[in-house]
């Protein structure tokens, strides 16, 4: 026995370190499904607010590019908020509640982001306190950004994007045909859209919106441009490389949408016995 | 090691830290070459320390980078094994005389030659597992190799950049 004993305790660095791997990949395991709950990330307090004091001094030297979108985005609202006023001789319905609003808007910071990794995550200057929720979508005045992971009180931290983990419900807008953006990563403005069958028109320079299927995302919010329609390769499916029109490099003001509606939702699709990935 | 060392060797730790958590996040030199400047503290621990206490250490940092870049793990494992490996790469290097008591593996003390063959293949083997890791299952095995080398290379330019401004040389014998 006392030699047995000696002999592990001769061994002690080796399985030290052999512990010690394990225990990190058990934390990396733990930590990339896109739904998992994450024990320490930047969403801690501390982590968050050295972050933030770092995209504070950053941010300043981007205020102009920020200021010029935000603008944009405002005249772009306000052309479409012309056409919803009621003129005052009209005359005024109650929307049924299927039309009401489905849907709610919050705005938060970017204080960190990476796009140079295989899974490639965002940090948010918002949290539990704010109002956001694991789930929702985020995305920017130019298209979607990725997900909201896990929340802490003043901090959140999204999966971007650009992470092989994520995949994003979207139709290609002028066919309607359904497909799934995910990032094969390896460049940072393209991606590639999953499960269009061969036997769909798509042409090189047709928009990819949201569908609006998965209830993290409202219709219609740009994703990319298609750049290449490949024939080759699976016999079922189309492979179709898209150009994304958010620059991933400057992103740093966000929205993030909620669906009031998921509970229901979810619970629907249990009963029908309907497994939603997203 | 004394309490002075001690000292300096935890300065030299957050400083090395600091850096790597704000400046060197997104930075990759033509898509490729990441540097991981923080090793140079992994790499700078003195020669008497024990295996144990030395892959204690070099978790903990690496955990507390991945903290930061929510890539909870994967600094971890790789700084993990770039200190196992250290204790049996420095008995290969060992020069005939043995290793003083209180030498430091720095450039200074050993000069540039041993330096770079010091540490040139643990930084390798570091960013071999580095990236296998983050690429496990979407990249091909010659992108990890091809990112594993130029980092290698990067990072050991700015750890003698580092040493040759900021590591003070020992007076006298």
């Amino acid at each position: 026995m006392l030699r047995i004993l000696q002999f592990l305790y001769s061994l002690r660095s080796f399985l030290l370190f052999v512990l010690l791997e394990v225990l990190a990949i058990w934390l990396l395991v733990a930590n990339n499904s896109p739904q998992g709950a994450a024990f320490f990330n930047s969403s801690t307090s501390m982590v968050g607010s050295i972050l933030e004091t770092q995209s504070d001094v950053r941010d300043f030297f981007s205020l102009a590019e920020a200021n010029e979108a935000l603008v944009g985005e405002n005249s772009r609202l306000m052309e479409q908020l012309k056409s919803l006023k009621t003129d005052p001789d009209s005359v005024e319905l109650t929307l049924d509640s299927a039309l009401s609003s489905q849907f709610e808007f919050l705005g938060a910071r970017v204080i960190s982001n990476s796009l140079r990794y295989a899974q490639n995550h965002l940090t948010l200057n918002k949290g539990s306190e704010q109002g956001v929720k694991p789930g929702m979508g985020i995305f920017n005045e130019s298209g979607v950004v990725g997900r909201v992971k896990s929340v802490s009180k003043n901090y959140s931290v999204g999966i971007s994007l650009l992470n092989n983990d994520l995949l994003i419900s979207s139709i290609i807008k002028s066919t309607g045909d359904f497909g799934s953006i995910n990032w094969d990563g390896k460049n940072s403005q393209t991606a590639k859209l999953l499960y269009v069958p061969r036997h769909v028109n798509a042409q090189v320079g047709d928009t990819i919106v949201t569908s609006g299927y998965s209830a993290v995302f409202p219709r219609n919010i740009n994703i990319g441009v298609i750049s290449n329609v490949i024939q080759s390769g699976d016999p079922n499916y189309l492979d179709i490389e898209v150009a994304l029109t958010t620059d991933f490099s400057k992103v740093s003001y966000v929205y993030l949408v909620e669906n009031t509606e998921i509970e229901e939702l979810d619970s629907l699709y249990q009963q029908s016995e309907i497994t939603n990935e997203f | 090691m004394n309490f002075r060392n001690l000292i300096s060797f935890i300065l030299l730790i957050l400083i090395l830290g600091l850096f790597q958590i704000l400046f060197l996040k997104n930075l990759a030199l033509f898509g490729i070459a990441f540097c991981f400047v923080y090793l140079v503290g992994i790499l700078s621990i003195p020669l008497q320390i024990r295996a144990v206490p030395l892959l204690l250490i070099s978790f903990g940092i690496g955990l507390i980078i991945d903290v930061f870049y929510d890539t909870l793990g994967l600094n971890a494992a790789a700084a993990t094994f770039l200190a196992f490996l250290r204790p049996y790469w420095l008995k290969i290097l060992r020069p005939n005389g043995g290793y003083d008591d209180s030498t430091q593996p720095t450039l200074q003390e050993m000069g540039i030659g041993w330096f770079i063959s010091y540490s040139l293949p643990l930084i390798f083997a570091f960013c071999l597992i580095f990236f296998i890791a983050d690429q496990w299952g979407t990249g091909t095995f010659i992108g990890v190799v091809n990112k594993s080398l130029f980092s290698s290379i990067f990072t050991l330019v700015l750890a003698i950049i580092v040493q040759l401004l900021f590591f003070k040389r020992r007076r006298g014998i």
